[in-house]
């Protein structure tokens, strides 16, 4: 078995409010293995993007990261110093953010930011580093990168820009990369294109990646896994086409039900009644309790944890390996559930 | 409330709609540059119509002039040729504005940005009754009571009318610019993107809060979206716009079962779906081109596989709800 680039456990991330600390972050736990894209979804508020930046090591004031560890190939990196993560940032962990034309200087040329990431991160000479900033253009698909180098960001159009962007990331040969949201500002047509090339270079270069993003359909074609994420914690996680077809969890059921794909035919969506709660008013027991349809006494007192389901709901599919939920349901005895 | 509908009658008709912008350089640029005007077709030439009481879904990527068409079937945008008549009246012809004026209360629009879309200081009751107060419709404590019955049928509390826009979140949010559009008795609703900046689980609540208000007032919406899923969810039939014209309308969903135009197929290939785990799927090549410069004949033929010389010099007509000489040639399998 080889060893996860990045081990996540029991992470917890703060903020400091003048309301009391709020929790965005309770407990999330994950691995990822070299080559992986593991998908994290769910609605605003879930905790997905803030997972994102303790891992890189980008949560400022008030938040703050308040318990748990994350590891990278091994060795923590959690209590880094400011000045050992920024070596290890860029280097070992590079991030794709939403929206490229903020993520990129305007006022540089993309040559000088590519060549100038090289320089901070590798031994290159500067006419080295040019050579492999336009084979980095090239291989993230940008035409005649010879000439587009020497352009400025706002001539690049959006699908472009956001090819630079990952181009940036992968200047330094990262092992793990956080996409955060990368194909929500673009056009369909271009989004696939982007998703394509995001998974040619794991499958090229081993990178593991962590794809945030609220667009389940993004996440079925890209991930090798995906967590559903709920209220600051994990509620779900598992192979893609398990948690997609067979979702467990009633939020995680609720979630599939509630897309409208192209296939499938139906005269209503699925509605989960309510709003994800506030973090300063996260329900006791089961953070989903109030939604769920459900719902019995243990949940609205015992916070369940992420497990591998002990017991198959009446009707279903069979449980698959790997496949961990966060629900009391898949715990008690079967017969209790029948009834 | 509201007759019910007979499905066959037109009840918006556009036609030839276009819209032209100036996007030159200031005079003295252009003086000195010796640069001509140059001008940006966001619409050209677009014609279709909706039965009352059917969705009517425009679909297409940024920059396929969606919002600009739906800017001016509600009459925000001025038009720069063609029509649009909302149940036989003009809204593009100046000279009937005393008609106009009573047809514009049975036309409202839903926004994209349901936080941009609705006054911050004002209460939700004043913002929700402002339609009825500016036709002149209820006075006094009917126009109390009709909020709150509005409030109630979207879905929200009587008295929730005191609160502020700030303190709901972007679905309420979302329901409260639909009780806004409410109000008026409105009977075609022009909605431009209504769920695009909502998480899924409260965009399902307001599409199908949008299909109960259609199905229980009859209402005839123009619905435009990016979203093809959510469009095949909602639309009867659909329009697909590209650069500013249509090149495919076909029922909802015999677009999906049987695709016609190669830009259609395209998009319907490019759309990641839960069903399509771990497929291979057929890359889409380039992007939307530049509407100042658009490409010469069928604009869709620096991307097409289908295209040929005839594609480069001359624009395809709609024929049978498709523009494609490809279609119409028999090339396309």
């Amino acid at each position: 078995m080889t060893e996860p680039v990045i081990s996540v456990r029991d992470l917890r991330v703060e903020f400091v409010t003048r309301k009391g600390i709020l929790k965005a972050i309770d407990g999330v736990s994950f691995d990822i293995m070299p080559g992986e894209v593991l998908g994290v979804v769910g609605e605003s508020g879930a905790g997905k993007s803030v997972t994102g930046s303790a891992i890189i090591g980008l949560i400022e004031p008030p938040g703050r990261i308040a318990g748990g560890e994350i590891r990278l190939h091994g060795q923590r990196i959690d209590n880094l110093d400011p000045e050992a993560m920024r070596r290890i940032r860029g280097r070992k962990i590079a991030m794709i953010f939403q929206d490229p034309l903020t993520s990129l200087n305007p006022l540089y040329r993309v040559g000088e930011q590519l060549v100038e990431t090289i320089l901070t991160h590798t031994d290159l000479s500067p006419p080295a580093a040019r050579a492999r900033a336009i084979d980095l253009l090239n291989e993230v698909g940008i035409p005649a990168p010879e000439r587009r180098i020497d352009g400025y960001p706002h001539e690049f159009s959006g699908g472009m820009r956001q090819r630079v962007v990952i181009a940036l990331a992968l200047c330094a040969e990262p092992d793990f990369i956080v996409a955060d949201e990368p194909t929500t500002a673009l056009d369909v047509s271009v989004q696939a294109q982007i998703i394509a090339l995001i998974r040619k270079l794991c499958r090229e270069r081993g990178t593991a990646v962590m794809l945030v993003t609220h667009d389940m359909g993004v996440i079925a074609e890209t991930a090798d896994r995906v967590a559903v994420m709920y209220a600051g914690r994990v509620a779900e996680i598992g192979p893609v086409r398990d948690v997609v077809k067979h979702p467990l969890h009633p939020y995680a059921k609720g979630l599939m039900g509630a897309i409208p794909t192209l296939e499938a035919e139906a005269e209503r969506l699925v509605q989960i009644p309510g709003s994800m709660p506030r973090l300063s008013n996260i329900p006791q027991g089961c953070a989903f309790n109030p939604r769920c349809d459900r719902v019995f006494e243990r949940c609205r007192v015992e916070r369940p944890d992420p497990d591998t389901p002990r017991f198959g709901l009446e009707g279903e599919a069979p449980l698959m390996p790997g496949h961990r939920v966060a629900c009391h349901l898949y715990t008690r005895n079967p017969v209790e559930n029948a009834s | 409330m509201m007759a019910q509908a007979k499905p066959s009658e037109t009840f918006v008709d556009v036609r030839d709609l276009k819209r032209v912008f100036d996007v030159s350089r200031p005079w003295l640029n252009r003086v000195i540059e010796r640069q001509p005007k140059a001008f940006l077709k966001a619409v050209d030439g677009l014609s279709f119509e909706i039965r009352r009481g059917e969705t009517f879904a425009l679909v297409g990527e940024s920059g396929s002039g969606k919002s600009t068409v739906a800017r001016m079937a509600v009459g925000l945008l001025p038009v720069s040729g063609g029509t649009v008549t909302i149940d036989g009246v003009s809204m593009t012809d100046v000279k009937d504005s005393q008609t106009r004026q009573q047809l514009r209360k049975r036309i409202q629009m839903i926004f994209q940005d349901p936080y941009a879309s609705l006054n911050p200081r004002w209460r939700v009751e004043r913002i929700i009754a402002e339609p009825i107060h500016a036709f002149g419709l209820l006075k006094g404590a009917q126009v109390t009571e009709r909020v709150g019955d509005l409030l109630t049928l979207v879905g929200l509390h009587p008295d929730d009318g005191r609160k502020f826009p700030h303190e709901f979140s972007g679905g309420q949010r979302q329901r409260i610019a639909i009780a806004r559009a409410l109000a008026s008795s409105a009977e075609f609703i022009v909605c431009d993107e209504p769920t695009s900046a909502l998480d899924v689980s409260v965009q399902a609540q307001i599409l199908n809060l949008m299909r109960d208000l259609q199905k229980e007032f009859g209402l005839t919406y123009l619905f435009i979206s990016h979203n093809l899923a959510v469009v095949r969810h909602m639309a009867d039939r659909i329009g697909v716009m590209y650069l500013g014209r249509l090149v495919e309308i076909s029922e909802g969903k015999r677009l999906f079962s049987a695709p016609r135009h190669p830009y259609t197929r395209m998009l319907l290939d490019a759309v990641p779906d839960l069903g399509m785990t771990g497929r291979q799927r057929q890359m889409v090549a380039g992007e939307i081109p530049n509407p100042i410069n658009p490409p010469s004949g069928c604009t869709f033929h620096p991307r097409c596989p289908l295209a040929n010389e005839r594609c480069k010099r001359e624009a395809p007509a709609m024929i049978d709800g498709v523009a494609c000489h490809a279609v119409q040639e028999g090339r396309v399998v």
